[in-house]
């Protein structure tokens, strides 16, 4: 048992790094030596094609258009997805099994329909090419699961806290901010990284609804297909680097807090 | 420290009634326990007094000021909630110091007032724990410290000993009790241990079905219980009951149950009556200076509790069945015949309908 739990490990973080690993190392191998198969490890290394994509072609800024995009969806759906994700936790109200069917529901709606006619919409209000576009499109494809996962985190955490707390001197309002907001938090982190990800991955909608301030998958996506491959690996370094260090900064809230160990 | 005041209180869930007119006056300073059945309305009614819970009708009164639609933050009350409730992301010391920092004293007094609670419950070497780093019965003196750390009005207890071990619990049934002498706050007290009751409570006011029943000192509620169901509720083991029509004879009155009959010392109109006779007034001998009644019994079972007995026994033909409550330890055959006493004095007497008591 000691040996097989560890060997499965490493087994199962193979698969899952294995590729990332080997689409790294392509993406820092020289040029001259790409379509070399002699061997695996190229000789030396180099950040040419990372410098290139990010600097020359435009991915740079596409970067900062992303990180721009994924945060304010973040931040538009936490301010009216928490709300809503409490109120259905706490209270009953008519209609409150509709509501939740209802944000089931658009989430079988393929963003992309969407997309298009947001973009009739856009032009009327002058949103296209803007991150904020971008953003709005990515928050309603983020809100209903938002809403969700927050309901049920508020209704696994006590009302009792809440109750604690108006008793000694907060207000309803303050008792949802200081205590159960708090109380919330790996798992409002849990969201936040979730939302991040739908964001930074989303694709069809931010190509149709911008142009020049591209998100950098519809910035890749644009440019991808006449690129040479290198240029294809380095593309998926610059993705997957600035969405690791999001998670590993979230990461804190999620494993360990209050004397609590999530290991 | 106030007098609590409930009017005629009423509080409906829907079609559930769980408080259903609770009228009561608590003495300023006193320790009350709220005694009662799952289900009959204690909490309810605690959480109106805090004011977490809105009332259907009625008012509540600390002292002469009107509380009833407060929000329970302007009524000055502290609870000690069944599970607790001490925050999980605060750290002891800032659970503690918390209803002081709302309140808005300054840093020197939260810090001086945090240690004097902190000391006085024997916490102060937990201060920089997180709550899931406390055992339960650490983690109870941290919610109790937090309850009397502003020095409340008027302070609610939910059963805040139903979840420690058996010896813990005595333990901390006469902290709190010393606690109260310290602080006199008026408190109180939700259980449905009845020992706890009966050792903690100045008063007790037992509830059932969403209704104040019977307001007294312990002693009162024991010896002069006011309807059958509190005669029941109070007590181990339960009194027995005996279900009589009332016979004449020779101008005196007799509660009859089969061939028994009591002898009913004044005067009633009643035409059944319930006879109520708690386990601890059977004995073996008759009862000196005093009158007293024969019963024929069997021995059914016997549990010796060491060094106390109880006889479990049919009397009569009928299958009624009595407990007696003996305080020396004793061996019988079951199935011997043998006759008990009780004294005429201990006899409780209770309306057959309303369940009231009569005498
Ligand atoms: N929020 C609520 N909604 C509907 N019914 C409720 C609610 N709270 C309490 N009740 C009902 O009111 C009645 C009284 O409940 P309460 O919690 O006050 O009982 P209790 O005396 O504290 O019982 P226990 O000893 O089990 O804690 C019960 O019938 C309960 O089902
Ligand atoms: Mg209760």
């Amino acid at each position: 048992m000691k040996i097989i739990y560890p060997l499965l490990f490493i087994l199962i973080a193979c698969f899952f790094l294995g590729p990332m690993f080997l689409a790294f190392v392509a993406s820092i191998t020289p040029a001259s030596e790409f379509y070399d198969y002699s061997h695996i490890f190229p000789s030396r290394l180099t950040l040419e094609h990372i410098n290139k994509l990010l600097f020359t072609l435009g991915g740079f800024r596409a970067l900062i258009v992303s990180i721009e995009v994924a945060l304010i969806s973040i931040g538009i759906s936490f301010a009216l997805g928490i709300p809503a994700g409490y109120a259905i936790a706490r209270y009953t109200f008519r209609g409150k099994d509709g509501v939740k069917l209802a944000m089931l529901f658009t989430r079988s709606l393929p963003l992309i329909v969407v997309a298009v006619s947001l973009v009739t919409v856009y032009m009327r209000l002058n949103l296209t090419d803007t991150a904020l576009g971008v953003a709005l499109a990515h928050a309603a494809m983020i809100l209903p699961f938002v809403v969700i996962f927050t309901s049920s985190i508020f209704s696994s955490t006590f009302i009792e806290y809440e109750e604690a707390g108006m008793v000694f001197g907060l207000t309803r309002f303050g008792a949802f901010l200081r205590i159960s907001l708090p109380l919330a938090l790996p798992g409002l982190a849990a969201s936040a990284i979730y939302g991040f990800i739908m964001s930074w991955n989303e694709t069809f909608a931010a190509s149709i609804l911008s142009i020049q301030n591209r998100t950098l998958p519809a910035h890749i996506l644009a440019t991808a297909m006449a690129s040479p491959d290198y240029f294809k690996y380095a593309m998926a370094t610059v993705m997957a680097i600035p969405a690791l260090i999001f998670i590993f900064i979230i990461r804190k809230y999620l494993i360990s807090i209050w004397g609590i160990s999530l290991k | 420290m106030a007098k609590v005041v409930s009017q005629d209180v009423k509080k409906y869930f829907g079609e559930v009634r769980a408080l259903d007119g609770v009228s009561i006056e608590i003495e300023d300073g006193a320790f009350v326990v709220l005694l009662g059945p799952s289900g009959c309305g204690k909490t309810t009614f605690m959480r109106c007094i805090s004011g977490l819970e809105e009332l259907t009708d009625g008012k509540i009164y600390f002292d002469d000021k009107e509380v009833s639609r407060l929000q329970p933050k302007d009524r000055n009350v502290a609870m000690v909630f069944q599970s607790y409730a001490v925050w999980p992301h605060m750290k002891v010391r800032e659970n503690i110091a918390y209803p002081l920092k709302l309140k808005k004293f300054s840093k020197e007094e939260i810090e001086q007032k945090v240690k004097w609670a902190a000391d006085l419950l024997n916490i102060s070497e937990l201060l920089s724990r997180y709550p899931s780093q406390l055992s339960g019965g650490q983690r109870q003196r941290v919610a109790v410290a937090r309850a009397i750390v502003h020095r409340p009005e008027v302070l609610l207890m939910d059963e805040p000993l139903s979840n420690l071990d058996a010896l813990l619990r005595v333990k901390m049934r006469s902290e709190l009790k010393k606690l109260h002498e310290q602080l006199k706050v008026t408190t109180i007290y939700v259980t449905h241990d009845q020992v706890e009751a009966m050792t903690m409570g100045d008063k007790i006011a037992v509830m059932n079905s969403g209704r104040i029943i019977q307001y007294g000192t312990p002693e009162e509620i024991y010896k002069k219980p006011a309807t059958a169901f509190v005669a029941g509720f109070i007590g181990s083991p339960q009194m027995n009951f005996f279900k009589c029509d009332v016979v004449e004879e020779n101008g005196q009155q007799y509660a009859k149950f089969e061939h028994v009959r009591f002898k009913i010392p004044s005067r009633i109109n009643n035409r059944s009556v319930i006879v109520g006779i708690r386990p601890e007034n059977v004995s073996l001998e008759p009862p000196k200076g005093s009158d007293s009644i024969t019963l024929e019994a069997t021995v059914y079972f016997i549990e010796r509790l060491m060094p106390e007995t109880i006889l479990h026994l049919d009397v009569g033909n009928a299958k009624s069945r009595i407990t007696a409550k003996l305080p020396d330890d004793l061996v019988l055959p079951e199935g011997k015949k043998i006759e008990v006493f009780v004294s005429t004095e201990s006899l409780h007497f209770f309306d057959a309908e309303t369940e009231e008591r009569i005498l």
